[in-house]
């Protein structure tokens, strides 16, 4: 470590800084990435000249893109090993959140296909007015 | 090392290995409490997991009423959003300036962070406003029943984030940084409004964003 010449602004994000301008500086690099992503969002959803179906894909990876860009620059989630608890935690939301998330709409979904249109409930509505 | 040597070189904390903790000892109070924070505010995330799911499953749920497509208005929700990145990006200011123990531009920096978020509040609470205005209000169908839920659970931890910063502007104003416990709420605040903020860029997307393709 002692043989690199010393760098004040190549620090990661996470790790202690001394100079003011480079603790700055993550936090404006992580602004302008989310500034971004946010507009390329917003222009993917607006525009015509892109394939309909991809345009929500494409959003969701934007948006998971996005959340990557503040846990690093923002909420300082490294790879160092002081950080390792953190990130286990964090595995460990995403996996649930997962779950939740994509069993709900896959079960929730086929259970609608499934079910079809209910006629004898719209009657039983009539009926009772 | 002897056991005398390890604590003045700063290696532990002042556990031993009889603690069963390791030869270091239990972290500091500042790893361990913002930990502790990253735990609740990861299954803040599970529980809006469930809402979004359930979101998902209700969106077109409109029983023959407005869609989220009549309703959304996709210029608010982008100055919004900019308001709500701002902010996060300005608490990460206040943070740095508290490091450094510059009270004035933490308060500053944190006034900020507050302004935008109230700017935020109030866009949030317009659209609210103008949706019951127009019979789209949570009791008009499924799919607003589980958008005010989403939405409005959001802004109800904005608004708590709010009373907070203010809290912590108080208390920063009468005690400074002189007691250590200090620093820790102002981290785990910063924590709390940056999750916000990821939670934010879930929304814009899903709701806004894919419900206005």
């Amino acid at each position: 470590m002692s043989e690199r010449e010393y760098d004040p602004l190549d620090v990661a994000p996470g790790e202690p800084h001394d100079s003011l301008l480079s603790e700055s500086l993550s936090y404006i690099v992580g602004l302008g990435l989310a500034l971004l992503l946010t507009g390329v969002s917003f222009w993917v959803a607006s525009t015509e000249s892109l394939w309909g179906p991809g345009v929500a894909v494409g959003l969701v990876v934007l948006a998971i893109a996005q959340m990557g860009v503040h846990l690093v620059f923002f909420l300082h989630i490294t790879t160092g090993p002081d950080n390792t608890n953190n990130v286990l935690a964090l595995a460990f939301g995403v996996l649930i959140v997962f779950l939740v998330m994509i069993g709900t709409i896959w079960i929730m979904y086929h259970l609608a296909a499934n079910m079809g249109p209910m006629p004898e409930m719209t009657n039983l509505q009539m009926q009772r007015g | 090392m002897s056991a005398t040597e390890a604590p003045a070189l700063g290696l532990t904390h002042g556990g031993s290995e009889d603690t069963g903790l390791g030869s270091r000892g239990p972290e500091s109070k500042s790893i361990v409490v913002p930990y502790g924070f990253w735990l609740f505010v990861l299954s803040d995330i599970v529980l809006f997991s469930a809402l979004f799911a359930t979101y998902a499953t209700l969106s077109h749920a409109t029983d023959g009423g407005p869609t989220s497509n009549q309703l959304f208005d996709r210029t608010l929700v982008a100055i919004e959003t900019g308001a709500l990145l701002l902010s996060s990006f300005v608490c990460g200011l206040a943070i740095i300036a508290a490091k450094r123990r510059n009270l004035l531009w933490t308060q500053i920096w944190l006034f900020v962070t507050g302004a935008l978020g109230v700017v935020f509040l109030c866009i949030e609470l317009y659209e609210f406003t103008h949706m019951i205005g127009e019979g789209a209000g949570p009791q008009r169908s499924a799919f607003l029943s589980a958008f005010f839920t989403l939405v409005g659970c959001h802004g109800a931890h904005v608004t708590a984030g709010l009373l907070w910063i203010g809290t912590m502007m108080a208390q920063l104003w009468s005690k400074r940084f002189d007691p250590p416990h200090m620093m820790r709420r102002l981290m785990c605040l910063s924590i709390f409004w940056h999750a916000l903020d990821i939670i934010w860029v879930a929304i814009f997307t899903l709701v806004y964003l894919i419900g206005t393709l």
